[in-house]
């Protein structure tokens, strides 16, 4: 025989490997700064010479010090980044479960579409004959949020969910005072995402509490309590943050309307009833819908976002500039106090809002239509229901009675004796290569754990998910008398990129920037 | 040294309250990472927010417990936060109030009564 | 469906498994009366080819800026993004990656923001910067807020050369919170009138540099004058590019510096999403909006980054938050630093004279044309003419000739009496072509004016 003795062995040797000898773990690349790896003459850019003298009318306008910026060759660049990329955990990765963030799959069909040059390169200042097709996708989007909402204006142009309280706010205020009417109070109910009473006071109103009800949904009767005549507005999540619709959302639009007050609705969970029910229908004067959320752009580690807001009869007039109008001229942006927004309640940002993440909304629409936006809200909330049923005999729901929406909340009370808290709980689910859930929030739970699946998991992903929680859970329990059980969640995570971080420290001595060390600096060669 | 029901403490020198916030309290905010110290001068009704302690993760008032005027601050909280876990009954002080009325220090717990509200939470 | 993954039989399984009929049950919370029976009145599902067209149908009836001269500037501007951007942006880990709540598997992200940081402190020429916010407008209306808190003062002197978006919007939200904006009167050299204005009551001047008009000016007088009447300066950019060449806010004593970061990495995509950057002095980072990064370390001691400071922030400290902002630009700041890690001090500069000696070139040409009065005479990459005619009618007419003139101050602040004013800016994009072509057409497009006339 011929005897092929080239190779290498195919069985891992079972002997206990030691530590590697660099800070890397595998593919896992240990990465440095920019600054400490960047030379200060180096580019990753070729540009054409523009001769000596080329600022000298500039005279001592011109910077004298350096900057303090390195750069990179372009290979080394996308390393850089490449390497930081793989430290993060991504949809794209697995189920990433933050209630309330509606982590959801981001078509690719929405990124291509939208970098045609005819929207990623046009100026928002252009002539407005010569952009008529983007100012017609303005008008299409529009179309849709208002017609799944029920609503019959929408404002474009705020940047994100919390930008949209401000001008739904605004636009109250202004509603307000063109009957001269003064107000002062915005009502809150506490299980609030933090936006709200942010914005509230941003606008300019003091804020108060409104209490819940033990089956989590806002308190009427302490709602009519609070109401009055100087209540300008109440800001409420439906369905709420405790992931459950607000039964008596009717009752309480007829309540604020009968103060003089409106209804403002935080749209953040539109996404669980797209095309089952219009928010129109149910009495609300003013909504955001996160673009980033409902309707898939992608959230890019933290932004951008859009917040459109869709708007009442009432408050119609009240919309911001510029207004979206379309006659036998054509589309056209109104961009000042003028003709139909001679009302309009003042301009919230530069330009025409987020075109960007206008054309993936409009793709995203277009794509699952009227019949697939519906059935993306029944498999948002069968979902988020499936992993309420799968782990409700193991962990506990602090509204355990009917349905929830899109999302499960969970709180710690089944943790209880164990020493496990909901943070040890949801750093030992990244070591089971899951993002957490949303914990501590919302505050009106104790210890809670509110879970998101959202509509594009499978039954596959959810079951792997549920497996995973489940079996955490009863190790968890066991950590009542088995002190390695409780060690695992303690240190927990141990397979991430990093352990635990030091938020104390990061707090008490905030180093916001790299600074030069005092020893020469480890720059590359050049 | 008096207690009021929000945590904090008073030990009062003549007519000037040093005030802090007791140890229970410190215990309860887990590391204090952040300290804002009243400014001097400012005319304080018992019950005004007259400094933050801050967590990580939270940001609490401190509320004057007698009404007065600030006549110091402690200046070395703002960089040593940690000061308030450490001791938080006596180097950890945050401000010493002028006061106007010294039985508003008298209508205040004294430590056993603290103790034994303490108890009850 | 192709984006849900959900079978018939699964979903039967499913609700099996939750013990209920029907997904109506589910829905059995909302009210009877407002839920809908069927699809609302709106086109039903499509096939990714359909969509793709109709997305192109709209796109063509657009004219992108790089498909023909475009002198268009303003807030806005149309820089080469080298393509490696855009192809880490699109990493499933960028991309598709929530704000890094849970600092253990989102060090990519976090360290990014470190690094966004640094830059930005370094550019501007400040202490500390922030993670981003919406775009250089809001950005500039948060820090007349932060102003007005920090100096307990409730007025806010806006200079003449911010651009009008900026002014209107910082009105908007100053207005509800009772800070009055006395905004002067728009000019060229509109800095240069800002210190009259300053009294005791001043909480900030806002100047822009280079302003709405190109017109570039050293502000260190107005930061003096404005510290001795105990007011804070704000230095607002809208071309961040130009920190390449000229000198930094910092260096002019800014106490905020705020700029629209858009230049560099990003795209025109009319008008967002764009990036807005905020770097302050060293004792104000409590009272700064929005997210920070700071570094630190973890259980093992090896260095990391977290979200810091957040007792700042609306989700902790709620109605006492120091803005209500949330989501930011992440992902835009993600390309902002890559370009700048690409470009590096040596690159920026370079392409900081590109620009600079384009609109030198630009001056030379509209010069020579007759009637044309060039009116800012320091400047980056961007100037300002009076034209003998209605600027926006002259855009029109030029738009018809496939040249983007540029913008119409009217456009942007049409009650301030200077219908005649165009504002033109030029970059690394602009050929020189363009500018000789703009100079041929621009004249005969007068004299036909005043022929019709």
């Amino acid at each position: 025989m011929t005897m092929q003795t080239i190779g290498r062995p195919t069985r891992p040797d079972t002997a206990a490997a030691p530590a590697a000898d660099t800070a890397a773990r595998g593919l896992m690349q240990s990465e440095p700064l920019i600054f400490e790896l960047g030379g200060w003459s180096k580019t990753g850019v070729d540009l054409p010479d523009v001769g000596a003298g080329a600022a000298d009318d500039l005279g001592d306008l011109v910077r004298a010090a350096p900057i303090g910026l390195p750069g990179l060759s372009e290979p080394e660049t996308l390393r850089h980044y490449v390497r930081l990329s793989q430290k993060n955990h991504a949809i794209d990765l697995a189920l990433y479960p933050l209630g309330s963030c509606t982590m959801k799959h981001n078509p690719r069909l929405n990124e291509k579409v939208a970098r045609l040059p005819g929207f990623a390169d046009i100026h928002p200042l252009q002539p407005q004959s010569s952009v008529q097709g983007a100012i017609e996708l303005m008008d299409r989007l529009a179309h849709w949020l208002k017609t799944l909402t029920g609503m019959p204006a929408v404002a474009l142009s705020p940047k994100a969910g919390a930008h949209g309280e401000l001008c739904g706010l605004l636009a109250i205020r202004a509603a307000h005072e063109a009957r001269g009417d003064v107000r002062s109070r915005v009502l809150v109910p506490t299980s609030a995402h933090g936006t709200n009473p942010a914005t509230a006071a941003f606008a300019g109103y003091t804020v108060q509490e409104i209490a819940q009800t033990p089956d989590g949904r806002v308190d009427l009767a302490d709602l009519e309590a609070k109401l009055g005549p100087d209540v300008a507005a109440i800001m409420v999540t439906n369905p709420n943050t405790c992931g459950l619709f607000e039964r008596d959302v009717v009752e309480i639009a007829r309540l604020t309307h009968a103060a003089g007050a409106y209804f403002y609705c935080d749209g953040a969970n539109f996404n669980a009833i797209v095309g089952k029910v219009r928010p129109g229908d149910l009495g609300i004067d003013a909504m955001h819908i996160n673009l980033h959320k409902t309707f898939s752009t992608p959230h890019g580690g933290g932004g951008p976002g859009a917040g459109p807001v869709v708007l009442s009869a009432a408050l119609a007039p009240f919309a911001p500039e510029p207004w979206v109008v379309h006659d036998q001229n054509g589309y056209r942006l109104v961009e000042g106090r003028e003709g139909p927004a001679a009302q309009a309640s003042g301009r919230l940002c530069a330009f025409h809002g987020q075109m960007g993440m206008f054309v993936r909304a409009y793709a995203y629409m277009l794509s699952h239509g009227s019949d697939g936006l519906r059935q993306v809200a029944e498999d948002a909330v069968l979902n988020a229901n499936y992993i309420k049923a799968r782990l409700s005999d193991l962990m506990s729901a602090p509204f355990p009675d009917g349905p929830c929406m899109h999302e499960a909340l969970f709180d710690d009370s089944w943790l209880e004796g164990t020493g496990v808290t909901t943070l040890d709980f949801a750093k030992a689910m990244i070591d089971e290569g899951f993002h957490p859930m949303t914990m501590y929030f919302p505050l009106v739970v104790r210890g809670a754990m509110l879970i998101e699946p959202t509509e594009t998991e499978s039954k596959a992903e959810l079951d792997r998910f549920c497996d995973t929680l489940r079996g955490l859970a009863r190790q968890a329990l066991s950590a009542r008398n088995d002190p390695e059980a409780l060690q695992r969640f303690k240190a927990a995570p141990v397979a991430a990129p990093l352990r635990r971080l030091d938020e104390t420290q990061a707090a008490r001595k905030p180093r916001l920037k790299w600074t030069p060390p005092a020893a020469p600096l480890p720059l590359a060669a050049e | 040294m008096h207690f009021t029901k929000d945590h904090e403490w008073v030990e009062l020198d003549g007519d000037v309250a040093t005030v802090g916030i007791t140890a229970y309290a410190a215990g309860q905010l887990g590391d204090v990472v952040f300290v804002e110290v009243p400014e001097i001068g400012k005319a304080l009704k018992a019950g005004d927010g007259m400094a933050v302690v801050e967590s990580v993760k939270a940001a609490s008032d401190v509320y004057a417990p007698v009404s007065g005027e600030v006549v110091a601050a402690n200046g070395d909280l703002p960089g040593t936060p940690e000061m308030v876990n450490q001791d938080p009954e006596r180097g950890a002080w945050i401000a010493r109030i002028k006061v106007a009325d010294k039985s508003q220090v008298d209508a205040l717990m004294d430590r056993p009564a603290y103790e034994a509200f303490l108890d009850t939470l | 469906m192709r984006y849900l993954p959900l079978t018939a039989d699964d979903r039967a399984e499913m609700l099996g498994v939750i013990g209920v009929a029907d997904i109506d049950a589910l829905f059995v919370d909302t009210p009877a009366s407002a839920r809908l029976a069927g699809p609302v009145g709106l086109p039903r599902h499509q096939g990714e080819l359909e969509v793709e067209r109709e997305l192109a149908r709209l796109a063509a009836r657009n004219r992108p800026a790089g498909a023909g001269p475009s002198f268009c500037g303003a807030g806005a501007y149309r820089h080469h993004v080298p393509a490696s951007v855009d192809h880490i942006i699109q990493r499933s880990e960028f991309l598709t990656s929530y704000t890094p709540y849970q600092p253990e598997i989102a060090q990519g992200t976090l360290q990014v923001l470190f690094e966004f940081q640094t830059q930005v402190a370094a550019l501007t020429g400040m202490d500390v910067a922030n993670a981003s916010m919406y775009d250089g407008s809001t950005a500039c209306a948060e820090a007349v807020m932060m102003a007005a808190r920090v100096t307990r003062r409730a007025k806010a002197v806006l200079s003449g050369g911010l651009h009008p978006h900026y002014a209107q919007t910082t009105h908007t939200l100053a207005q509800v919170a009772g800070v009055q904006t006395v905004r002067l009167a728009a000019k060229v050299d509109a800095e240069a009138e800002v210190i009259a204005a300053i009294d005791g009551e001043t909480a900030c001047v806002v100047v822009q540099t280079p302003n709405i008009f190109g017109q570039v000016t050293d502000v260190t007088a107005i930061a003096e004058a404005a510290h001795a009447a105990g007011a804070l300066l704000i230095v607002v950019t809208t071309e961040a590019v130009s920190y390449g060449l000229l000198k930094s806010p910092g260096e002019m004593g800014a106490d905020i510096a705020v700029a629209e970061g858009q230049s560099i990495g990003n795209g025109l995509n009319f008008g967002g999403p764009y990036v807005g950057l905020f770097a302050v002095r060293d004792r104000f980072v409590r009272q700064m909006p929005g997210r920070l990064c700071g570094e630190t370390v973890d259980a093992e001691g090896k260095r990391g980054f977290v979200l810091t400071l957040s007792t700042r922030e609306q989700h902790i400290r709620r109605d006492k938050a120091t803005s209500n902002i949330c989501t930011n630009s992440g992902l835009c700041a993600l390309a902002f630093t890559i370009h700048m890690s690409l470009l590096g001090e040596a690159g920026l500069r370079q392409l900081a004279l590109i620009n600079h000696a384009k609109a030198r070139r630009l001056k030379a040409a509209l010069e020579g044309v007759e009637g044309v009065q060039v009116l800012t005479t320091r400047f980056f990459n961007e100037l300002a003419v009076r034209l003998p005619m209605d600027a926006a009618e002259a855009v029109e007419i030029m738009a018809g000739n496939d040249i983007l003139a540029g913008v119409p101050y009217s456009r942007l602040d049409p009650q301030a009496g200077l219908d005649d004013v165009l504002l033109l800016a030029v970059t690394e994009t602009t050929q020189d072509g363009d500018i000789d072509l703009l100079a041929r057409v621009l004249p005969k497009m007068l004299a036909g004016k005043k022929g019709i006339a």
